[in-house]
């Protein structure tokens, strides 16, 4: 699959990478969808003996071609809400020298680095790669709910149905960009939604 | 006006620890509380020596919550250029100094799980206030302290005594040397390291801790670079338009001052970043001393630390 | 001097008014007849008598029904206040700071009495006399950066450094110009200004945060800043904007002297001593045109500057819509006469509008 190109943007924006191998005692790597294309890459036997893969696939099929590269554990689970927690215990239970991998959609990699900022990892230290689909998740800045997966602007909040613009200011700590009331000094004149990139 | 803010103080206490190194204690002349500080600490102190005015930097060590007296701990450096000597030989209990406040350039990150800290010689003293700083809040800490000799071998007693099970020392004359490479290996996700010693033992934890994987910012290290003496040199001030001489024994800073030129500075150490200079023309070379520049600038010829870098050469022009 | 304290609301009937006194003292914040982005920065060591630079922290009329005012912002959205881990000490800090600076340059007002680690603190505009264990937490009612910034005025960002950067990991914001402590909370310098336009690319905050790295203990600094905001309203917050957003729809040429205020921010900076983070108060004014207008030199100013105002900074600061408007009325307070250099408003010197 094809790599997006974002265009330039904001200093707050998170800009990705290409996956390299890093010297390290431990190598994780978190993925989803196509994402797993970025582990393929970038895994040596050697990272892979002292390697972890958590893995979202989101309906695609790289699964099978993940367990073969081998790694000394590997999980592959529904949402990333429900591997959450055995995200947070690896991280928790982690040495100093870990090697993270982060590959996939933005939603995917927020969240990870987000819990490894957490664990005491500096975002910065923290390997990305973006592949797949580029829907963003949002916070509504007004009732502070996620909208996850949003691909148009502007969009309506999941939680509270304000109707809302997606602007390229990003949270780390959130894992989200903000999504801020498009019609405020003008109720109800809400353009018609197109997709983000377009 | 250059440098941190003043504070006029009298030498109440000079302590003796061992053949190198010395302890002097500062309090306020009118009898006032100091500032408080964040461990890591330095002040500049101001030595009248005959017709020079040297300025030295030393990390603070007494309790950053104590407010009556500073401590500094001196290690005579006779092949410096005189300002440890000064302290040695002519600081009397009782004499008035000016010393600036408190300036922090090694300071703890306070979201560390676990703070490790090298220090090599000298190099404990930063320390000695960040552990007490620690201990009031309970923080987590460990110490690997590496000195040449038992004789040498300062406040060691006092930390073995007061913190048995975080403090490690080692002896250089007795083979002694700190197991790098597995002191790191284990340790928690959000330790941050600390080193402050030589030159070759910062480069050393450095590039050990890169190696391991360590991100640079849980690396942290404090050299203080005394400046060298080295041959003298001519430099042109373009603002102040004046052509001024640097001696062998003195910085291109003490220089400009020396001559009324208002020089910012801050650290005199060549880890600040404050002392600047943009270099306007030159042709000869640049003795780059400093932590601050990064290698292109240094390469450039456009930058110059006036406070430990030096020139040999024709022309040297300094936009200052 | 002992203030008259104003019973003034800053929402609903905007009951929010300036003394002639307050006027006189307002931050006007433009030093010349345009303004770009600048590292505006000075040293902030008092200034002119009754000024709002003369104290650390300025304490003036609008005081306890700012406090008012914040007290209702938290208790609808706690979001407002918000501290990370690493930043408790950070906090005492500041509270030492405000505590030292009001006892000492406000005695008829704020007393505070030390004895070792328990400490006696005295608000008199507020009806507050407590004794509580300095560096305990669980002596005071709120944690300690929240506990005082309930009782000084103006937005506080506590802001640690680290990495040769600002991260801003702490802050008390209700009385902000558009932007959310809950979402940019653990930003760097560049992050959280990055929404800003045409700064970055003149390398402003380049400089800035090097400046604000430097800046040591005893040596603070401060900058004014500025925006528009309809009405009186210091809540400006993107959590709100849904609800006061349509207020900016409201203004006419009637009515526009009395609700449009020119909003000016003093922003001032102190190395905080025993956690070395930076503490950035951002202290807000706000005052209308009319109120302004009564100062000929900054009724020239005023118009000049807004007239000439790249599109993209009216557009950020939000009264791009309104701008022709604001110009009609501005204009005829604009003469054409040359303005003296400076933010003061030189009452005694400068001449009367002569139109």
């Amino acid at each position: 699959m094809s790599k997006f190109t974002f265009p330039e943007s904001i200093k707050s924006r998170p800009i990705y990478g290409t996956l390299a191998p890093r010297a390290g005692a431990a190598h994780l790597f978190i993925a989803d969808a196509h994402g797993a294309e970025a582990i393929l890459d970038v895994a040596t036997p050697e990272m892979m003996a002292k390697g972890h893969i958590i893995y979202i696939p989101k309906g695609e099929q790289f699964e099978d071609k993940l367990r073969a590269l081998n790694p000394a554990s590997f999980y592959a689970g529904p949402t990333y809400s429900a591997a959450e927690r055995r995200i947070q215990q690896t991280l928790a239970q982690a040495k100093m020298g870990l090697q993270l991998y982060l590959a996939g959609t933005e939603g995917l990699m927020g969240q990870a680095e987000a819990a490894a900022m957490q664990a005491g990892i500096p975002h910065t230290a923290i390997q990305t790669e973006h592949r797949g689909s580029t829907a963003r998740r949002m916070q509504c800045v007004h009732c502070k709910g996620i909208t996850e997966d949003v691909d148009t602007d502007p969009f309506v909040c999941s939680h509270c149905g304000l109707n809302l613009f997606v602007r390229d200011h990003y949270s780390r700590r959130l894992a989200a960009y903000q999504g801020v009331c498009i019609d405020a000094e003008d109720p109800g004149n809400v353009p018609a939604p197109k997709g983000i990139y377009e | 006006m250059s440098g941190a803010e003043k504070i006029a103080v009298k030498v109440t206490d000079i302590v003796p620890l061992n053949e190198l190194v010395t302890r002097f204690e500062f309090k306020r002349i009118d009898g006032g509380l100091l500032p408080t500080f964040s461990g890591g600490a330095h002040t500049v102190v101001e030595m009248q020596d005959g017709d020079i005015t040297r300025l030295n930097p030393y990390s603070l060590m007494s309790d950053p919550m104590d407010q009556t007296a500073y401590t500094i701990s001196v290690r005579r450096d006779d092949e410096g250029r005189g300002g440890s000597l000064f302290m040695h030989r002519n600081v009397k209990i009782g004499d008035e100094m000016t010393i600036s406040y408190p300036v922090n350039l090694f300071s703890l990150d306070l979201r560390a799980k676990k703070h490790l800290f090298l220090a090599g010689g000298i190099g404990i003293t930063p320390f000695l206030a960040q552990i007490k700083q620690l201990e009031r809040f309970n923080g987590n800490w460990e110490l690997h302290y590496a000195c040449r000799s038992e004789s040498l071998g300062s406040y060691v007693d006092e930390l073995r005594g007061h913190h048995p099970n975080e403090t490690h020392i080692y002896y250089d004359d007795q083979e002694q040397r700190i197991d790098l490479v597995n002191l790191l290996d284990g340790q928690p996700l959000g330790t941050h390291v600390y080193v402050c010693g030589p030159k070759g033992m910062i480069d050393w934890v450095r590039q050990t801790a890169e190696a391991e994987g360590w991100p640079r910012e849980a690396i942290h290290y404090e050299e203080f670079l005394a400046p060298q003496p080295g041959k003298p040199f001519e430099v042109k001030l373009a603002i102040s338009n004046k052509v001024i001489a640097v001696g062998e024994n003195e910085s291109l800073l003490e220089a400009m001052e020396r001559e009324g030129v208002d020089a910012p500075y801050l650290c005199r150490g060549g880890a600040c970043g404050q002392c600047e200079t943009r270099v306007l023309d030159y042709t000869g070379n640049f003795i780059h001393r400093d932590h601050w520049l990064e290698d292109d600038e240094h390469a450039s010829g456009e930058k110059i630390m006036p406070c430990v870098s030096r020139f040999e050469g024709k022309i040297l022009v300094l936009d200052r | 001097m002992t203030i008259q304290f104003n019973d003034e609301t800053f929402r609903d009937d905007y009951s929010f008014y300036n003394s002639e006194r307050a006027i006189k003292r307002f931050p006007f914040p433009f030093h010349e007849d345009s303004y770009m982005y600048s590292v505006n920065m000075e040293q902030h060591r008092g200034g002119p008598v009754d000024s709002v630079y003369e104290k650390r922290f300025d304490v003036d009329e609008h005081y306890v029904s700012e406090m008012k005012d914040r007290a209702l912002v938290l208790a609808d959205d706690p979001l407002r206040c918000q501290s990370l881990p690493h930043m408790t000490l950070a906090g005492w800090d500041l509270l030492e700071l405000i505590m030292v600076s009001k006892s000492e340059d406000y005695p008829d007002l704020f007393e505070l009495h030390r004895d070792g680690n328990t400490w006696r603190w005295v608000n008199k505009p507020m009806g507050i006399d407590h004794t509580f264990t300095f560096l305990d937490e669980a002596t005071l009612p709120y944690g300690p950066m929240e506990y005082i910034t309930r009782q000084a005025q103006g937005d506080f960002a506590v802001l640690d450094q680290r990495d040769d950067n600002l991260w801003m990991d702490a802050g008390m914001v209700t009385t902000q110009a558009d932007w959310s402590l809950d979402f940019d909370i653990g930003m760097n310098f560049f992050e959280w200004h990055a929404p800003v336009p045409l700064a970055h690319e003149k390398g402003i905050f380049i400089r800035a945060l090097k400046f604000l790295l430097n800046i040591q203990q005893g040596a603070p600094a401060r900058r004014l800043n500025w925006t528009m905001t309809v009405n009186p309203l210091l809540d400006t917050s993107p959590e709100n904007y849904h609800k006061w957003g349509i207020q900016k729809t409201t203004l006419t040429p009637e009515n526009l002297g009395a609700k449009q205020h020119l909003r000016v921010e003093l922003q001032t900076f102190f190395r905080l001593p025993r956690s070395n983070a930076l503490v950035f108060p951002i202290r807000c004014y706000l005052c209308s045109f009319q109120d302004l207008m009564t100062v000929p030199k900054w009724g020239r100013r005023l118009h000049r500057v807004i007239r000439d105002l790249p599109v993209e900074l009216a557009t950020y600061k939000g009264f791009i819509d309104n701008r022709p408007m604001m110009l009609d009325y501005l204009s005829q307070f604009d003469d054409g006469l040359p303005t003296s250099p400076g933010i003061w408003p030189d009452l005694d010197t400068e001449p009367a509008l002569q139109k």
